[in-house]
């Protein structure tokens, strides 16, 4: 079992480690019914594994307090969220730091044929609320965000500004993204100029 | 634009999330280096071309980044099925 955890690493094992997340030079913006927000170095983990494996359901279960979603669905409680992103593959996304803690907690509880991915440095969140946040959304993805395609819960990978997003709704005005690192920029820089009509600017 | 059902998110989404592969069902020789060049040739490099029904190979690049097969009529670009890798087409140029 023991050789499962050479894998493991903890990132930020003091505080004088500099992390900087990719959006560190924005700040939060607020516009008419429209708020944008980075989620910064949230805790973020790939789990891949089979459903059709018990020890692999009940192991996620016993580690994150959550049940594995379905297709396109997700699962959370007050610290974490677990997103569906294949059928053999699920995001789990938490609190800033909590990455060693978590990833040591799964594979204590997980056996066999199964991997747990540490991205939390690959990618970001992007908070987008408010109830502007859904005509944003539809100005900078061809998918169809609306209430009876995608009610609060869902989660859809797909094309957006170009670029690809995982698109979680959280609530009714409620929205988050997870962008690759290196487009985080770009993004937010599209988001602020989508939200533009709404009042959101970087020049206050 | 085509409207591809995914098998595996189980939704129709938009053909830029996609990628076409090429011609589904190529199976790879057991023991490569038993084949003749032709055989060997044939595998890697050719490729059927029908006007009417064709199986093709697609990822879902964009979403749940799975392969699955499309069966498509190349005359009138109609999508007749998408099906799970694995799985044989119930839409067939016989059938
Ligand atoms: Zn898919």
């Amino acid at each position: 079992m023991s050789d499962t955890f050479t894998a493991v690493m903890d990132q930020l094992p003091t505080a004088d480690v500099l992390a900087r997340s990719p959006l560190y030079q924005h700040s939060a913006l607020r516009g008419d019914g429209l708020q944008l927000q980075e989620n910064a170095l949230a805790t973020q983990l790939v789990i891949r594994g089979n459903t059709d494996d018990a020890s692999f359901v009940q192991g996620v279960a016993k580690a994150t307090g959550l049940a594995l979603p379905g297709n396109l669905q997700s699962e959370a409680n007050n610290d974490w969220r677990l997103r569906w992103i294949a059928p053999d593959e699920w995001l789990l996304t938490g609190p800033a730091n909590a990455a060693f803690t978590m990833e040591t907690a799964l594979r204590e509880n997980l056996s066999g044929h199964y991997a747990v991915i540490n991205v939390s440095g690959g990618q970001t969140l992007v908070r987008l609320s408010g109830a502007n946040a859904r005509a944003v959304l539809m100005k900078s993805c061809p998918y169809d965000v609306h209430d009876r395609n995608f009610p609060a819960g869902k989660v859809v990978s797909t094309v957006f500004a170009k670029s690809q997003a995982i698109i979680s709704r959280l609530g009714d005005d409620e929205w988050e993204l997870v962008v690759r690192r290196s487009f985080a920029d770009y993004i937010w820089r599209w988001l602020v100029d989508a939200g533009q009509e709404f009042g959101l600017s970087e020049h206050a | 634009m085509f409207y591809i059902h995914c098998p595996y998110c189980d939704e129709h989404r938009e053909e830029e999330e996609f990628h076409a592969k090429g011609q589904a069902h190529i199976a790879r020789p057991l023991d490569p280096d038993a084949c003749t060049d032709e055989e060997w040739g044939n595998f890697l490099y050719f490729r059927a071309n029908p006007r009417g029904i064709h199986h093709e190979l697609w990822v879902h690049a964009a979403g749940c980044r799975k392969f699955f097969n499309i069966t498509r009529d190349t005359q009138t670009y109609a999508i007749l099925e998408t099906y799970r890798l694995g799985e044989q087409p119930s839409v067939t140029s016989q059938s």
